[in-house]
């Protein structure tokens, strides 16, 4: 059959190129293997030459291959089953980026372009390793590649071909039983980009995070020059690039989090989440073997744990790239790529060979050269930085090991066939035990970098600390008696170990500006690391005080609850807002004043009024909502903040209803007199008098009209009261009704008619409908101190970037 | 020995031990039936909503109340209250993850994972039911 308006030729290009990427990697990784091995100049340069040319070929076809893919998202080219199932063509233009990482071939294809532009500054700036390291490099692409390859090898498919059609990846859908299958209003729109991705976040965060994964092949490669070639000193080269990986990383795993605050409503930034951890851990390691790293090449002790640090750093990484792909945290993880059961085996065994392929070899040259790697007999001073700097390592990696293995238990269910679910609290299982890592980490990074390497005389370095740590103790112990952290939820123990660790984390920001004052006499071009523990502990501080202190502001605390409050542990967070009424939510008057809907961004937005009570300082909040797309019901909500200075008011969503339902419930009709009380079900209507003609309504009736209203009043069982004046309009024996309604209390009051006029007999109609009500229940956080976190993030990555320089600079000077 | 070693066996029994306190924290999924032998204990109950009972939720009286029944594969059944509001696409859902624990024969909830099409999913089932749902 001819399908008409397909666009045949980007797919072939972009197909053949996958293929060429994977063949030409294959080749660099051979050539450049074969450079690395040979003593001969003439060999090596020409092995090299061939390597360097697949590598450029690999280069471009993997540039080309997401430019093609842009292409064809960006032209919405829906006979491509990754353009049709990533985007619409209703989507805004700057999210189209994120619809290629919202693919796991497209992501791989980002890791890989990562690898290609790491590669080319190696090849560029360190000639000397360049063989060893572009082999380890390549041989990454290549399992990358294969990735993307969607070829069947004896019925079973290796990888995701992104260049796929879709009538061939889905050859029995009937629709393309239709030449004109494109047309299809569904086909011809695009099955859309994941609400939840459509957040600038979304466009930077991908790309930051894959180029820290990427980057740790680096360290992980040299590690394996200097096993392979017996020769050590690449750890003066692999410092600035373990330190770039380090922050980009780190980065991109903040970046992550500062997505989750703005863009998901678990209302926080950090859930301890199976996918966050799995980026986590390899940063943990890979800031162990940063500082191993230092050690050894400072003080020639620790060179085999640098060596497992940057190597298991690595092999982590793809462990998460495991754990995260695989759909094997299903049930424990809300954002996890899950893939379709036909190919699950296949793609199981391509990610643990990916591991293997990388931590069998390692280790076996590891442990073969164990015994030729360096080490000094003689024992680490204790007054040494050396020393301490080994144990902080040491917490790390354990700290690490830790969190990983809680992790996995997913994994351990799937081999060992078990039944083990996370327990009751699983946040609060991971905080009790990093908590003590964060004090031992936050001392450690305070006092440190007073102690010299080698040997410390104990007088200069008491002498020294002994400022910082006065000062420490007052602002912390300041923090503890007027700060009001009172986290008594998880018992007195932890709320002391909370104190301690705002002390050491305070230590540790303190003792570290102190340093660039006291000991490097405000040279500040030499306080890269300086800086970068700075914002470390700033980072802690944050996370501490924004955790402990993190209220709900929401309580319901309006009486609409009708029914008993059967909560024991349970707090009622969530708080309803009826449209245009203020309700009273603790510190702030709070209103939903309207919401509109933005069509360019498909959301709804409501605006929320809060008015302090104190301070009458007023301010909207915009949380919204977005219908799910991709065939899934319901709603998801974006929160939204009031930053101060100090902290956060964040507001999101939790469920709202419009009046848009069929109403379905009828007027009860009573007969009632001036005093009269009618009982509803959540209180009861008191009939005032009857106004005939009032003055005060002339507007609602015509002069030539005669106008019967009845003032009443609604007594809700909260106490509160609600007037209301239902009427009738009688003109030539025609009446028109005037029903009147109190929509917090869901009801409409009808006059119906006067039956006994002497007696003065009414009828009302009483109506209780929920369908009349617009309303939302939101739920809304203070989280105090938030901006010390992400400021000290900032902090950080600038002093990873000035320590960068710093090396580079260093290492210019000792080249020439 | 050398000091670092030492210090480093104390580390390395100090992780150990904690992660040997984190088996005792650990949950399990159950049924209703495996639940209901255990009432009082936290569990992970694997079960999705009774369609044939009303789901009660009314966010005009009680924003932070919501009952319904849920239905496991062998198909017995449990009442659940829910201290919290409704998770939008709750009835969609295929299966639901309810942690909580059995008092008094109901089920108390804590927390609700919906298990819908997943969200980053290339659901094939799911994509052809979309389409489908246009071309029909």
């Amino acid at each position: 059959m001819h399908y008409n308006g397909e666009h045949l030729l980007p797919g072939q290009l972009g197909h053949f190129l996958v293929i060429l990427s994977l063949a030409s990697s294959l080749v660099a990784t051979i050539g450049f293997f074969k450079a690395n091995k040979t003593n001969n100049s003439f060999e090596k340069n020409t092995w090299l030459k061939y390597a360097r040319i697949s590598f450029l070929i690999e280069t471009i076809s993997i540039f080309s291959v997401f430019g093609i893919l842009y292409f064809l998202v960006a032209n919405h080219y829906h006979e491509y089953f990754f353009a049709w199932n990533h985007s619409s063509r209703s989507l805004q233009p700057k999210y189209l980026l994120a619809c290629i990482w919202e693919d796991q071939s497209g992501s791989f294809l980002l890791w890989s372009m990562w690898h290609c532009v790491l590669g080319w500054i190696i090849i560029w700036k360190q000639k000397k390793w360049e063989a060893p390291v572009l082999t380890v490099v390549n041989f990454a692409q290549f399992c990358l590649a294969t990735m993307l390859l969607g070829i069947y090898v004896f019925g079973v498919r290796i990888g995701n071909e992104p260049f796929i059609l879709w009538r061939q990846h889905m050859p029995d859908l009937p629709l393309f039983t239709n030449p004109d299958y494109l047309q299809l209003p569904r086909v011809f729109e695009g099955n859309d980009l994941n609400t939840l991705l459509q957040n600038y976040w979304m466009v930077i965060h991908p790309p930051i995070l894959f180029l820290g994964f990427a980057s740790t092949v680096i360290p992980f490669a040299f590690a394996y020059a200097g096993l392979a070639n017996k020769d050590h000193s690449w750890v003066k080269t692999s410092i600035p690039w373990t330190g770039f990986s380090a922050a980009v990383l780190g980065t991109g795993i903040m970046m992550g989090a500062a997505w989750a605050y703005e863009s998901l409503s678990f209302g926080g930034y950090w859930a301890w989440d199976p996918v966050e951890n799995a980026s986590l851990v390899p940063w943990l390691t890979l800031i162990a073997g940063l500082h191993t790293n230092l050690i050894y090449k400072s003080s020639g002790y620790s060179l085999k744990s640098t060596y497992f640090f940057y190597i298991i750093s690595f092999v982590l990484v793809l462990y998460s790239t495991f754990l995260t792909r695989s759909g094997v945290l299903g049930d424990t993880s809300v954002h996890a790529f899950t893939i379709d059961d036909k190919h699950v085996v296949a793609f199981y065994t391509q990610l643990i060979s990916f591991i293997l392929l990388f931590f069998i070899p390692a280790m076996w040259l590891f442990f073969k050269n164990y015994k030729t790697i360096p080490t000094i007999k003689k024992e680490e001073n204790s007054y040494s930085r050396e020393f301490w700097m080994f144990i902080g390592s040491m917490v790390f990696f354990l700290s690490a090991i830790v969190i990983i293995f809680k992790t996995s238990t997913p994994v351990f269910n799937k081999v060992f066939g078990t039944n083990i679910a996370p327990p009751e609290d699983p946040e609060f299982a991971y905080n009790q035990i990093q908590i003590f890592v964060a004090i031992v980490i936050g001392v450690l990074t305070a006092t440190t970098q007073y102690l010299r390497y080698k040997q410390t005389p104990k007088n200069v370095f008491v002498k020294k600390i002994i400022y910082p740590t006065v000062i420490a103790l007052a602002i912390s112990i300041a923090i503890s008696v007027f700060g009001d952290i009172n986290f008594t939820k998880k018992g007195i123990g932890f709320l002391g170990a909370i104190h301690i660790a705002i002390f050491a984390a305070v230590y540790a920001v303190v003792a570290n500006a102190g340093y660039i004052w006291l000991v490097l006499k405000g040279k500040i071009k030499a306080a890269g690391a300086s800086v970068a523990h700075i914002g470390f502990g700033l980072v802690l501080v944050g996370i501490l005080i924004s955790s402990s202190k993190k209220a709900v502001l929401s309580w319901n605390t309006t009486g609409i609850a009708m029914f008993k409050q059967e909560k024991n542990e349970n707090p009622a967070e969530n708080i309803t807002l009826f449209k245009g009424i203020a309700t009273d939510m603790g510190k702030y008057m709070v209103t939903y004043t309207k919401d509109t809907f933005n069509e360019k961004e498909r959301k709804r937005f409501y605006e929320i009024h809060f008015e302090n009570k104190q301070t009458k300082d007023t301010f909207n909040l915009y949380p919204d909502i977005i219908k799910n797309n991709k065939g899934m019901e319901g709603f998801s909500a974006n929160p939204s903040s009031k930053h101060y200075w100090n902290k956060d008011i964040f507001v999101y969503i939790s469920s709202f209803q419009q009046n848009k339902q069929d109403d379905t419930t009828h007027f009860e009709n009573h007969e009632i007199k001036v005093g009269d009380t009618v009982f509803y079900s959540k209180g009861f209507i008191i009939l005032n008098k009857v106004d005939i003609n009032p003055a005060t309504k002339k507007e609602k009736y015509a002069p030539d009209e005669a106008a019967l209203f009845l003032n009443m009043e609604v007594v809700a069982k909260d106490g509160r009261r609600y007037a209301v004046a239902p009427g009738i309009a009688i003109k030539n024996n025609q009446v028109r009704e005037m029903p009147d309604s109190v929509i917090s209390q869901s009801l409409v009051l009808k006059f119906n008619k006067v039956i006994n006029g002497d007696a003065g007999k009414l009828e009302v109609g009483v109506k209780e409908s929920s369908a009349i009500t617009d309303l939302v229940t939101l739920k809304v956080y203070e989280f105090p101190m938030i901006n010390v976190l992400w400021i000290g993030i900032v902090i950080m990555v600038i002093g990873f970037v000035m320590s960068i320089r710093q090396r580079n600079r260093k290492s210019a000077l000792t080249a020439s | 020995m050398k000091k670092t070693h030492i210090i480093m066996l104390v580390l390395i029994a100090a992780a150990i031990m904690v992660l040997i306190s984190y088996t005792g924290n650990l949950t399990t999924y159950e049924t209703v039936a495996s639940a209901k032998e255990k009432p009082g204990k936290f569990v992970n109950l694997i079960a999705k909503i009774d369609k044939s009972q009303p789901v009660n939720y009314d966010a005009v009286k009680d924003p932070n109340y919501l009952s319904f029944v849920a239905v496991d594969t062998l198909g017995n059944t449990v009442k659940v209250i829910y201290h919290n509001t409704k998770p939008t696409d709750m009835e969609k859902s295929e299966r639901l993850v309810l942690k909580g624990k059995i008092v008094d024969g109901e089920f108390q909830c804590k927390d609700i994972l919906l298990k819908c099409p997943s969200k980053y999913k290339d659901d094939e089932k799911q994509v052809e039911k979309n389409v489908q749902a246009s071309v029909n």
